[in-house]
């Protein structure tokens, strides 16, 4: 009785704290706030479908700024975890953070990607019919609303900031091509950089350089290294000579949760590891990696 | 010739074609007028029932203004269109019985021009606000949203041929006698009607091409071909298809309402779910996304209608679906398509 009695009253007090405002009053879009630690923080979180448990108890913490890859054999789990976070799936248990104060379980797709998490999917998903000019332009941090979407004109700064993705992701001389005559290595490149328009704080990079040509794919791993700092920045790859050549910290995962964390040396000696890929298509790749 | 350049000269027509219409449109409508007002015995007189048979088809052009809107353009396949178009012929065919006697109390209201004139706007945009909250709040899209526009027109036919709407049954509304005080039956009015239709024409047409080319027209372009990443990048998608689909809706009430007094008469037939799709033809026809071939593809469909219906009444269902099968199959630009693909080759060999 008394130690309920306790806890009601710590919740209590928590409530009504005199240093910050009521939580349902906060504005809700606050700054993300990494002061306390990560910018992504997942824990214990499941999801299954039709008895397929996708998401098994994974927890993966994304520290403010930090560049991390995530490689593991299919089915392991890595899209629907980028569903997750980006609100497209609902997880069974679980809690999912970005930054302390945001709790992503609680919002929709815009209003995660308006919190400032952007996503790139497997497949180069542009606006084809739309210019590459257009297509950064429709990307741009703004405000969303359909009257002020309607009335919104291309100001100064926001030419500026196009021009300069376009040098980021070299596609300057590209600017009134219709998008959908890019190449593929174009057209993924087009799509991180409507991501960067956004000005995000997390970078969702699903696959980047799948069906990339060498050249390509060494300037793909040019502009991760390069984001990485100004923004956190998540890939999932198959390629593995494409994480060894960007990855600081790499995550393994099977079967739904986290096997192996670490630099890529210390994950790809990990007898776990080694255990997994061995008799699947890709244990020649990781042992390339080592 | 470079694929950029091509894509400059596409922008370049799409500017051309705007001024291109909207000059079309004027100097037809002011031909129409100065040939009617000729003297009777002349032979380039054109008869008051020419400029009335003229008139309706501006109201369909309106309605295939309204169709290319969301389908072009957001790639919202409706094919319950005439429901809102029957909406909007459905209050003013109630303002025009209100002027003798209102078939129900209620309906005495309708008599002021102000009141009709809202419910003309607002019973299409309500109907389409609360419809479309639903349908896509529920994400439901492509074939499935258009088979439950379907389903609404058809309901709504149903609805309205009851007597208990009283809406006049399966009759409908007719005997109208004056509007805004004025004959109808006069040949003034006729003419003050089929310049009222041509002005709303222009008018949604310019108001349309100023949506299509602001940001929000190019979100829905995105919307149409890619929606996954238009949400990822933090656009509510269902925001966006709400305020276009009203917008549609509305246009098409517009349509309605000019289209009642012209004809005369306004029943469930029009709620017909044939008559929707027979729309998506003429947009189809003409051209999508580029609302100048909605226009043209109306026009052309409907004077072939009226000159087949009049000739060889049975063979009119067969050539339309027979234009539908070819359009489809060799023309998906439709007519404008055709038009900017010629002109495309004509630069080439020059």
């Amino acid at each position: 009785m008394s130690m309920m009695d306790s806890q009601r009253m710590q919740r209590l007090r928590e409530f009504a704290r005199p240093d910050r405002v009521f939580d349902f009053m906060a504005p809700a879009e606050s700054p993300v706030d990494v002061r306390h630690g990560p910018i992504l923080y997942l824990e214990d979180v499941s999801v299954s479908f039709d008895g397929f448990k996708a998401i098994d108890n994974l927890n993966l913490t994304i520290d403010d700024g930090e560049l991390r890859c995530i490689i593991g054999p299919n089915g392991a789990g890595k899209t629907t975890m980028m569903d997750i976070i980006t609100g497209k799936t609902r997880p069974d248990r679980g809690q999912a953070w970005f930054g302390s104060r945001h709790n992503l379980l609680q919002m929709d797709e815009p209003q995660i990607a308006n919190l400032g998490i952007g996503r790139k999917f497997q497949k180069p998903t542009v606006f084809e019919a739309l210019s590459v000019n257009a297509n950064l332009e429709l990307a741009m941090a703004g405000d969303r609303r359909v009257w002020k979407t309607l009335l919104a004109r291309l100001d100064h700064e926001g030419r500026e900031r196009i021009d300069e993705v376009m040098e980021i992701i070299g596609l300057s001389g590209e600017r009134d091509r219709l998008a959908g005559v890019l190449s593929h290595g174009q057209k993924q490149w087009l799509e991180i950089g409507m991501l960067l328009m956004q000005r995000p704080r997390l970078l969702l990079v699903d696959e980047p350089v799948a069906g990339m040509t060498e050249p390509e794919m060494h300037r793909t791993a040019e502009l991760m290294t390069r984001l990485a700092g100004q923004q956190s920045v998540v890939v999932v790859e198959h390629d593995m000579g494409f994480v060894r050549s960007i990855a600081r910290t790499v995550t393994v995962l099977h079967q739904g949760s986290v096997l192996a964390e670490g630099s890529m040396d210390e994950v790809a000696n990990d007898p776990r590891v080694i255990d997994v890929y061995l008799g699947g298509d890709e244990s020649s790749d990781v042992r390339e990696g080592t | 010739m470079s694929l950029a350049t091509m894509f400059k000269r596409n922008s370049l027509l799409d500017e051309r074609s705007t001024w291109i219409t909207s000059v079309v449109l004027i100097v037809g409508m002011l031909a129409v007028v100065v040939l009617h007002a000729l003297p009777p015995d002349h032979a380039w007189h054109l008869n008051g029932s020419v400029v009335s048979l003229l008139g309706k088809y501006l109201t369909y052009m309106l309605l295939a203004l309204a169709v290319d809107l969301i389908w072009g353009y957001l790639g919202i396949l409706s094919l319950g269109h005439g429901a809102f178009f029957a909406l909007g012929g459905y209050a003013m065919g109630l303002y025009l019985t209100a002027q003798q006697a209102p078939l129900a109390p209620w309906q005495a209201v309708m008599a002021h021009f102000p009141v009709a004139a809202l419910a003309v706007i607002l019973a299409p945009g309500l109907l389409a606000l609360v419809f479309g909250w639903l349908a896509f709040r529920s994400r439901v899209t492509g074939v499935y949203f258009s088979i439950i526009t379907q389903a609404l027109t058809f309901a709504l036919m149903l609805a309205f041929n009851r007597n208990e709407m009283a809406m006049g049954g399966s009759t409908g509304l007719t005997r109208f006698d004056e509007l805004l005080g004025f004959a109808l039956a006069g040949e003034g009015m006729t003419v003050a009607l089929f310049v009222a239709s041509g002005v709303a024409v222009l008018l949604a047409f310019w108001g349309c091409k100023a949506v299509t080319r602001s940001r929000l027209g190019r979100v829905c372009m995105a919307t149409r071909d890619a929606e996954a990443r238009v949400r990822f990048i933090g656009y509510r998608v269902e925001h966006v298809k709400l305020a276009v689909f009203v917008l549609s809706a509305m246009i098409a009430g517009i349509a309605g309402a000019l289209y009642v007094p012209q004809v005369g008469i306004i029943n469930p037939s029009t709620f017909a779910p044939l008559f929707s799709i027979e729309v998506v033809v003429w947009v189809a026809l003409g051209g999508r996304a580029t609302l100048y071939g909605a226009l043209l593809g109306a026009l052309v469909v409907n004077y072939l209608k009226t000159l087949l219906t009049g000739v060889m009444p049975d063979a009119w269902l067969f050539l339309l679906g027979g234009l539908f099968v070819v359009v489809t199959m060799f023309l998906p630009q439709g007519v404008a398509g055709l038009m900017a693909h010629l002109r495309r080759r004509r630069e080439v060999t020059a």
